[in-house]
């Protein structure tokens, strides 16, 4: 048996690392922006691209796509080869890899600011930036698994099957969840309307959460944790059973981010079983990871690193924990629409994904440049400075979620509502103040890593490869179950495999959604309508703008909410609602019924200063909206979308539509003006009363109480 | 809501695609051995570095 020679190469780790700091330190930057604009309205700017709702999915899209997303990689790039005695089976692919997530990231960034969206929580990113994407991920499929084919070590390392895992099902994902149909470039509406919408959105995002920003990273504790700690997994038959059983009850959980709404009963029930299910799983892999430190406490007094990954493995225990708690449909009704769910997931990225990202990076870097690490005293540092920032941030969230809720449910004897909205907003203030800072020091603490790294880097010499020898993998092994297998070792076929098996998924996806949606069987409500043009309009200004942010539309059945907003919503109301907008955070209240609530001219002097009607409001100001003359040639194309996907548009619409979104904007004006407010009515800001003035009209007409 | 039919599907699918890759797994002896594997990667195998300035 002749030893082979092989390289393991570090560029593409280390700029994929580069990457994770840069991004992680941007992403975070826009985070702290967006907390102190929560406080500080003025902050917005009166910048459209500057505004909360166009800031905070580039925040969420920078942190998970970006810092996570190249932290992923970094990983993957780094552990893969070694694991399995082999060099990456391509660097051409991880050279394009690389650049490619960069440049869709940037994509990203400036699109979302610009007000392209598809106004799905974390998939906001419009139909070209999906197919990149798609590309750019079947790329690093390739890659991985040519590495996994080339392989000289028979055995696959658990971490392994984490990385393998996390990619076919963030692959099904984004294609199922990606479904739109293009209007235009940089428009597309997204092919489920309503409910239906809502639960394909939210199986999707919380599988985000489950096979992007769990599973590879749970992939990346298997290998950094037992290295940096130099010892075993606690329990590596542990590590197996809790794979297999995290990623088989993880794809359920969905529906747990819609309880008390408009879904099925059978499936809020359904997502919250196996919600609850998952903590057996979860816990597993968190004691696997703090039982590898057993007997290794005093090494953690010592190293950095070990710190950081004992916390991180800590916050994800308690995610992993308050998940499930929180899937319990009582616990749930506080935590919905709250700040509850933001310290929730903030435990898990700042935590979690954060503080395992910056172990693995103290542990790293020096060993690209062959030295110890600048400082262990700044790295403590930073360790401290960034617990702090997460008590910081976490607690105050906790405390105003339940403030927030307990005045939100209180009623006076007489039976009236105790506070207004306003009232709630106001008291929390003081929090969210809290809380922007818990982010900056968090951030404060990451600048002072990048500097340690950057010091640490200088310090030594970039080792571009390590040379490294193993026996090939012996040709004439068979498996003991079969012989198809066989082919496994002739490499090639197989990939020509994966990938046509990724490219007729694909195709017959296209085939199946169709099929599937022809004939949609919500409930139907009769007096509800299609959109007019000129609402049309309005909702994609309302999208763009990212109201959905702070806004819900999804009145749930609890009196509170009934008294406070109007008739509780019914799935037959969303019907034609592409995309849903139900939101997932109350910061400003629920605008389901908001319709023919207040008069034009008061969402006319509500949209240019929110503090003008509403006193202590921390709406920012849509300005542009009054310059900006809606851009009506898009019109006929979006009708005709729509009646692609089933919204009951008569045929000549596309002909006569513009001529009736005059006539509706002429109305509006004229009862604008009754309110001594002059303004043409070609102005983007008239479309966006008229769809705010359609909001739960339809339900109302037809008789349903609206108290 | 046919929607929920067309993701009931596609995570049995996934469901059923993670079982027939577990079942491959255990039958391939991938986790015939639950012991060597925790020590092994924890040895470094690299023979040599080549140090190359960074340009």
């Amino acid at each position: 048996m002749q030893l082979e020679q092989f390289q393991y190469d570090n560029k593409i780790p280390r700029l994929f690392a580069i990457a994770t700091l840069f991004w992680g330190a941007v992403g975070m930057l826009l985070g702290v922006i967006i907390a102190f604009q929560l406080v500080f309205p003025a902050l917005n700017f009166d910048l459209s691209f500057l505004t909360y709702g166009r800031m905070r999915p580039v925040h969420t899209n920078a942190v998970i796509f970006a810092f996570v997303g190249n932290g992923i990689f970094t990983a993957i790039y780094y552990s893969l080869p070694r694991l399995l005695k082999t060099s990456m089976w391509s660097s051409k692919l991880s050279k394009i890899h690389f650049w490619g997530w960069q440049s869709i990231i940037v994509l990203a960034a400036v699109t979302l600011l610009s007000g392209f969206t598809t106004g799905k929580e974390y998939a906001e990113l419009e139909w070209p930036i999906d197919i990149l994407i798609t590309l750019i991920w079947v790329v690093f499929g390739i890659n991985m698994f040519g590495t996994i084919l080339t392989r000289r070590e028979r055995h696959l390392y658990v971490a392994i099957w984490f990385f393998i895992a996390s990619w076919v099902t963030v692959a099904m994902l984004h294609i199922v969840n990606s479904f739109e149909m293009p209007v235009t470039l940089f428009k597309s509406y997204s092919w489920y309307a309503g409910v239906q919408d809502a639960l394909v959105q939210w199986w999707y995002g919380h599988n985000a959460v489950a096979f992007f920003l769990t599973t590879p990273y749970l992939g990346l504790m298997y290998y950094f944790l037992p290295k940096a700690a130099d010892r075993p997994v606690y329990s590596y038959r542990l590590s197996i059973v809790h794979f297999w059983s995290l990623i088989f009850l993880y794809i359920w959980a969905g529906p747990h981010h819609l309880l008390y709404t408009a879904l099925p009963d059978w499936a809020q029930s359904l997502g919250t079983v196996f919600s609850i299910m998952l903590i057996l799983p979860s816990w597993g892999g968190m004691l696997n990871g703090l039982f590898t430190l057993r007997g290794a406490w005093d090494k953690v007094r010592e190293d950095p690193v070990l710190k950081f990954f004992v916390v991180a493995v800590t916050c994800y225990g308690m995610s992993t924990f308050e998940g499930p708690m929180l899937s319990l449909k009582n616990v749930n009704a506080i935590s919905h629409y709250s700040d509850w769910t933001v310290a929730h997931v903030h435990i898990g990225a700042l935590g979690w994904n954060g503080f395992l990202t910056f172990g693995m990076l103290y542990w790293l870097i020096p060993k690209f440049y062959n030295v110890k690490l600048y400082s262990k005293k700044l790295a403590s540092t930073h360790f401290w400075i960034g617990t702090l920032g997460i008590i910081l941030y976490a607690v105050p969230m906790y405390w105003s979620a339940f403030r927030s809720y307990f005045m939100m449910k209180t009623f006076t004897p007489e039976g009236q509502l105790q506070y207004q909205f306003m009232d709630v907003v106001q008291s929390v203030m003081p929090f969210y103040l809290l809380r922007a800072l818990g982010g900056t020091i968090f951030l404060i603490g990451v600048l002072v890593m990048v500097y340690n790294l950057i010091k640490t880097a200088k310090q030594g010499k970039f080792v571009e490869s390590e040379t490294a020898q193993a026996a090939p993998l012996a040709k004439e092994y068979s498996a003991p179950k079969s012989h198809i297998w066989h082919s496994v070792i002739e490499r090639k076929p197989i990939l020509l495999l994966v990938l046509s098996l990724v490219v007729v998924g694909i195709g017959g996806l296209v085939e199946l959604v169709p099929t599937f949606l022809v004939k949609s069987n919500v409930p139907t409500i009769a007096s509800v309508k299609p959109y007019t043009p000129l609402e049309l309009q309005g909702r994609d200004i309302y999208i763009r703008e990212g109201c959905y942010n702070c806004h819900s539309q999804m009145i749930r059945p609890f009196r509170y909410e009934v008294t406070r907003y109007g008739e509780y919503s019914k799935s037959g109301e969303f019907v034609y609602d592409h995309p849903f907008q139900w939101g997932s955070k109350r910061t400003g209240p629920d605008l389901a019924r908001v319709g023919g609530k207040y008069p034009d001219s008061w969402h006319f002097n509500h949209m240019l200063d929110p503090t003008s009607i509403s006193p202590g409001s921390n709406m920012p100001r849509y300005p542009w909206l009054f310059e900006n003359n809606l851009d009506i040639s898009t019109t006929p194309s979006k009708i005709h979308a729509m009646r692609k996907m089933g919204v009951p548009y008569s045929s000549k619409l596309e002909a006569t539509a513009n001529d009736i979104l005059k006539t509706q904007a002429d109305q509006i004006t004229a009862s604008l003006k009754k309110d001594k407010i002059e303004i043409s009515s070609d102005k983007e800001i008239i479309a966006l009363i008229s769809y705010l003035q359609r909001l739960g009209k339809d339900v109302r007409t037809s008789g349903v109480s609206n108290k | 809501m046919s929607v929920i039919i067309l993701l009931i599907i596609v995570s049995i699918c996934i469901a059923g695609g993670f079982l027939i890759a577990f079942l491959w797994g255990s039958g391939d002896g991938q986790f015939d051995d639950v012991y060597s594997p925790a020590q092994r990667i924890l040895f470094d195998d690299e023979i040599e570095s080549n140090q190359n300035t960074n340009e």
